[in-house]
């Protein structure tokens, strides 16, 4: 029970970020009109693509000679980017259709 | 100092993830939203690249890291530029299992990383090594590792599917298969944490094994009107395996992204599953289309069905007074949506009222035929959502099906056996007269038989959608 309590007010930064931001997730789609379904979605997908952040620092930290390392790190960098550049480029053409109202 | 404007770096772009998502919410402003979003990506990234550091040690590896990004961009931008709108479904899918993928990887690395990080510490130490890893950190870097391995395998697995390049596949006790898989993976990972035994690397690496499997067998029984609701829900999975690595390097814009995404997928996934009237767990449990004989077919529907000739179907539309038109899935595959476009226009000049009739599930994901009907400009108010048209179908002369098959199936109302039964359905049949747009009788992506295409009122249009609205529409020209 204290190891519980400690572990929480240890992370308590990190416990309220993922608190807020569930309710923010939900409060901002909440009102989303089914037209928007898919661009939303692909939009979403191109946002969890932030995963790079973490490839990159993996990438940056492995030594020289860590070649398993540096390999997964490289492959990890780029399938971040292809999330992120395919996501967002994606989400942008769907857009790019709705066009003004006649 | 440079640490500091990292912060700032990572502040703004949790700002413009939250607001571009928000943004995304309204048609107006949509795509400023995603631009908004990408540019903070943009100011993350790069903040990362020159300003992050580790103990005061920079990033090393540039040329490793450029390297991946430049690639990384042509291909991604490549891929996206042209994939044909068809496509659109399984592309986010494949992207969304890059991103699952890339976070596994950061989990297997990391996991490395801290295993082998000193060979002396652990052949002094043996096993009981293991034991001074703090806890936390294994418990995120395998939370990552399963959640972005599922993620990945079963969007590629999805992405086969909407391609058509894998078939549904399902055996008898495949949901408690899924359950074992899914069981073992989690003791073996409570195991790994509690116990610490000697051999973790071997279990960690059987846990990747098992993730990649249950990714795919999670994905393969499920067909049909299902796809968009696993598609929604991997997204948010790879959400959260990316805020796993916002809690491993203590970062918050990934925190906040990945959180961000994993709170809106799931309530999207949510959504849609209450649209078909399913629970999620029926869903994760893949019993949809299969696995069970009950699920499939029984009896071949047998009855007569009649065709209707072009000139009657033009007489019939360019005389009516109200026309309905159903768009499916038929309708992306032709790339039939200019000409449906024209069709409606066409119609309008001859005084008929046209109207769209949009099923939640019709296509391959929410909102597909909105956006492809949004390509060929037609705009938003023709576009009715199922609640609605509903209602206007009972004042219809004429309802077109356009390759849409599963979402106006009738069985969904009244046959208890029907795998789709229970799920909202476009009541097409309160409208005079039904005209069905297929390629052939074939059953639709759920596999089952439609009673529809066999009623008095229903009568077929067989060919290519696009072929068959350009014929259609010369005829009703003719007609004057």
């Amino acid at each position: 029970m204290n190891q519980i309590l400690e572990w929480i007010a240890l992370h308590q930064e990190m416990i309220y970020v993922v608190v807020l931001m569930i309710f923010v997730g939900i409060e901002v789609i909440g009102r989303v009109p089914s037209v928007l379904h898919t661009p939303l979605m692909s939009g979403a997908n191109a946002i969890h693509g932030v995963v790079i952040i973490g490839a990159i620092i993996v990438m940056g930290k492995a030594e020289q000679d860590n070649v398993p390392a540096l390999v997964l790190g490289f492959l990890a960098v780029v399938l971040g980017t292809l999330n992120v550049v395919g996501g967002f480029v994606v989400t942008d053409r769907m857009l790019e259709m709705f066009k003004k109202k006649k | 100092m440079e640490l500091n404007i990292l912060a700032l770096c990572y502040l703004l772009g949790s700002i413009s993830f939250i607001s571009g998502l928000k943004m995304l919410s309204n048609p107006a402003t949509a795509r400023k939203g995603n631009l908004l979003a990408a540019v903070g990506m943009g100011i993350a990234i790069f903040g990362t690249i020159f300003l992050y550091e580790e103990n005061g040690a920079k990033l090393g590896n540039y040329a490793w890291i450029f390297g991946g990004l430049v690639i990384g961009t042509v291909v991604g931008f490549l891929m996206a530029k042209r994939v044909k709108m068809t496509a659109m479904p399984e592309m986010v899918s494949l992207f969304n299992g890059m991103g699952g993928a890339c976070a596994a990887l950061i989990s297997i690395i990391e996991f490395r990383h801290l295993v082998h990080v000193d060979p002396v510490v652990y052949a002094s130490g043996g096993y009981e090594f293991y034991s001074s890893l703090d806890g936390t950190k294994l418990l995120i870097i395998l939370l990552g590792l399963i959640i972005g391995a599922v993620s990945f395998s079963g969007s590629m697995i999805a992405w086969g599917k909407l391609n058509g390049k894998v078939k549904d596949f399902s055996f008898k006790g495949q949901h408690i298969a899924n359950l074992v898989i899914f069981g073992l993976n989690v003791l073996l990972a409570a195991f790994i944490i509690v116990a610490r035994p000697e051999e973790t690397p071997l279990f960690f690496y059987v846990i990747i094994f098992l993730s990649i499997l249950y990714g795919v067998f999670f994905v393969l029984p499920i067909g049909g009107a299902d796809m968009p609701v696993v598609i929604s829900l991997l997204n948010s999975f790879t959400g959260v395996a990316a805020a796993c690595g916002g809690f491993l390097y203590d970062n918050k814009v990934m925190l906040t992204g990945g959180i961000l995404v994993g709170a809106a997928g799931t309530l999207l996934t949510v959504l849609m599953c209450k649209a078909m009237n399913r629970s999620l767990k029926n869903v994760l449990i893949g019993s949809f289309g299969g696995g069970n004989a009950s699920g499939q077919p029984g009896v071949a529907m047998t009855g007569a069905y009649k065709e209707i000739s072009l000139s009657d179907a033009a007489v019939v539309m360019g005389y009516a007074n109200k026309v309905m038109i159903v768009p499916g899935y038929g309708l992306a595959v032709a790339q039939a949506q200019h000409v449906c476009h024209e069709l409606e226009k066409t119609l309008e000049s001859r005084g008929v009222e046209v109207k769209y009739a949009i099923h939640p599930v019709a296509g391959r994901m929410p909102g597909h035929m909105n956006v492809l009907l949004a390509e060929a400009d037609v705009s938003y108010e023709k576009l009715l959502e199922m609640e609605v048209a509903n209602e206007e179908f009972k004042s219809a002369d004429v309802v077109l099906i356009l390759g849409a098959n599963d979402v106006v199936n009738p069985a969904a109302k009244t046959d208890p056996a029907s795998p789709i039964y229970g799920m909202p359905i476009l009541e097409v049949e309160d409208a005079k007269h039904v005209i069905v747009n297929k390629r052939s009788m074939k059953p639709g992506y759920a596999g089952i038989e439609n009673q529809l295409f066999f009623q008095p009122k229903t009568s077929m249009l067989f060919g290519d959608a696009k072929k068959a609205l350009q014929d259609l529409l010369a005829e009703i020209r003719n007609i004057g």
